[in-house]
């Protein structure tokens, strides 16, 4: 075969106006670059990230700033209506609601940091190892991740509590025993079909350790559904909390969790509606505002909707 | 299919098994019998006692017989109350609960599935937002919560409704809307949205184009795989029902099994908590495989054999 010689001649300097064509005009955005610019688009989301972080901001400083502690007792002033020295009013022992109600927050925050936490790294874990290996182990995990999930997880709190007595730490020993089975579920379904693409094999070819693919490679790819999930999970856990509590099974007195406030104002429910109100108003306000970053987040990590 | 069936009631029999063995492990592993008084009993009466519910025997002797009771359908009696079997307890309270939760199953289903397709088709009119508005306040709302509310505002405020028992219909209304609202959300937000996605697909745009009526093409046409994920959340729903049954059993003032549950939980009713759990967990492994049976008959791309 005769090779054909490219002359000199033939490069011509291309023109000003097509190396304007070529140019990539706008800068290249990563995935999370383009993810958070679409949150910020979303106002409601950006609402509910506001609301979050004034929420928990208020749950660590408020109680500093407040002249009554959460179980500081005045029975001369019990049942009080909101006025300026008490802002939400006190209870029927007449300690100061607004301090119980950021308490409340506290307690919630303990148990959203704890879901986080059993939820990146039991839930990952399990769910990665799971759909990496596949075949046998896979089955295996999966099963025992099924009977989990067949009772409810109030069930096993309940059970749990009986045992250990109740409080805030058999809210956070149930939490981290069984609250990451969905997680690892999502994961192992996001590993399972990234596993079958080309840089996982170039990776494997490289002689990457599973480790190093699990960690480097699987896992920021489907930290987008990850945190989607996390934004599910986190108002579940302090939603499941508060519904302990309300039973008279979460946290006991006289600390205060939003649930035990709100079955504490039950009583007295048709004279003082202002304790029942405050409490769930709280509940509520925290619950919207996760509904609303989760909302936004799912729009914005969603790849098909990238433009 | 049969495959199948056989393969999940051998599944569901272990995982059964390994949740009454938990149980029976957890509640015997509790520090001081259930008969640990705060004055002590008499040693006469205390032997006495464990051997009327076979505690003197060995531990593994226990479980045989408890399992073994548990397969003929017995629960046992109670630890606390005298001549109360767990049995005559479920028989009590479940056909009051399940009454109650069934009411809130079909109020979930017939409410919310139509809420969500007329959210669908109207997208972005005024009915979707509308819709969704109060889908999203439902879905933030805790059951506790509503539950109070509704006391508060339709019983103590308006008379409307009573606030305790079961006598008449009105009785129903405020437990029923207090243990579905937030489901019915849910199943009105999760129809919205998959009804959403299916009316996007070529299969609807070429039913369309042979001209079939718009009611044909969205009654038989999308609903079909439009109510598939829907189908799924009715294993979750039945779970959420009952564990929301522990609350506005609480509220209401209703004797059902939720009641008689907590309250075992209050007195350490050993026996009585052992014997529900384990009836709530075979209620609902069941009605999970029901579900997951009806799924695979909708849904024919489910291969039921693997």
């Amino acid at each position: 075969m005769k090779m054909r010689r490219i002359s000199h001649e033939m490069w011509q300097p291309i023109s000003s106006e097509e190396r304007e064509k070529e140019k990539i005009d706008r800068p290249s955005m990563t995935y999370w670059q383009d993810a958070w610019r679409r949150l910020k688009r979303n106002k409601l989301a950006m609402l509910g990230l506001m609301m979050i972080i004034l929420i928990f901001a208020l749950a660590i400083v408020g109680p500093w700033f407040s002249a009554y502690s959460y179980s500081d007792q005045n029975l001369l002033r019990g049942n009080e209506g909101p006025s300026e020295d008490h802002l939400f009013g006190t209870d029927a022992h007449g300690r100061d609601l607004y301090v119980r109600v950021l308490y409340g927050a506290r307690i919630s925050l303990v148990v959203a940091v704890v879901a986080t936490i059993v939820n990146f790294f039991i839930g990952i874990l399990y769910g990665g190892i799971s759909g990496y290996m596949g075949g046998r182990v896979d089955n295996i995990m999966m099963r025992i991740v099924d009977i989990i999930s067949t009772i409810p997880l109030v069930l096993y709190a309940i059970i749990l509590m009986v045992v250990i007595g109740s409080g805030l730490k058999s809210i956070i020993i149930t939490l981290g025993t069984i609250y990451w089975v969905k997680m690892a579920r999502i994961v192992r379904g996001q590993i399972l079909s990234l596993k079958e693409q080309e840089y996982v094999l170039a990776a494997k070819t490289l002689g990457a350790s599973i480790g190093r693919i699990l960690f480097r490679h699987l896992i920021p790819n489907a930290m987008g559904s990850i945190i989607v999930t996390m934004t599910m999970m986190i108002p579940s856990a302090i939603f499941t909390e508060s519904f302990l509590s309300f039973i008279g099974l979460g946290v006991s007195a006289p600390m205060s969790s939003w649930g035990s406030l709100a079955s504490d104002a039950l009583g007295g429910l048709r004279s003082y509606p202002y304790q029942l109100f405050f409490p769930s108003a709280a509940i509520c306000i925290t619950m919207l505002a996760f509904n609303f970053l989760g909302d936004g987040l799912r729009d914005a990590l969603d790849p098909r909707l990238r433009k | 299919m049969g495959r199948f069936i056989v393969n999940r009631v051998f599944s569901m029999g272990i995982t059964l098994l390994l949740v009454i063995t938990i149980t029976f492990a957890l509640m015997h592993a509790i520090p001081g019998g259930p008969f640990t008084r705060e004055k002590a009993l008499p040693p006469a009466v205390m032997k006495a006692l464990e051997a009327k519910f076979n505690l003197d025997q060995p531990l593994w002797r226990q479980y045989v017989d408890y399992l073994g009771g548990v397969i003929k359908g017995d629960l046992g009696p109670s630890f606390q109350r005298t001549g109360v079997t767990v049995n005559k307890l479920i028989e009590e309270g479940f056909p009051i609960s399940a009454k109650i939760g069934g009411l809130s199953v079909l109020l979930v289903l017939i409410l919310g599935v139509p809420i969500g397709i007329i959210s669908a088709l109207k997208q972005n009119k005024w009915q979707d937002q509308l819709a969704m508005f109060l889908a999203t306040l439902g879905v933030t709302i805790p059951s506790f919560v509503l539950g109070t509310l509704i006391i508060y505002i339709f019983s103590a405020k308006l008379g409307w409704l009573p606030s305790y028992g079961l006598k008449s219909w009105k009785h129903y209304i405020g437990p029923v809307i207090a243990l579905g609202g937030f489901s019915l959300s849910f199943v009105a937000r999760l129809t919205r949205s998959s009804m959403l996605e299916v009316l996007q697909q070529d299969y609807i745009r070429t039913a369309r184009a042979k001209g079939l009526s718009e009611f044909v093409v969205v009654g038989k046409h999308a609903l079909k795989n439009a109510l598939i994920p829907v189908v799924t959340y009715v294993g979750p729903l039945v779970a959420a029902i009952l564990t929301g049954s522990f609350v506005v059993e609480k509220i209401f003032a209703i004797p059902g099994m939720g009641k008689h549950f907590v309250e075992s939980v209050g007195n350490r009713d050993y026996t009585v908590l052992m014997g529900i759990t384990i009836f709530y967990a075979i209620f609902l492994v069941v009605m999970v495989l029901l579900v997951d049976i009806t799924y695979g008959l909708i849904d024919p791309r489910i291969k039921m054999d693997e």
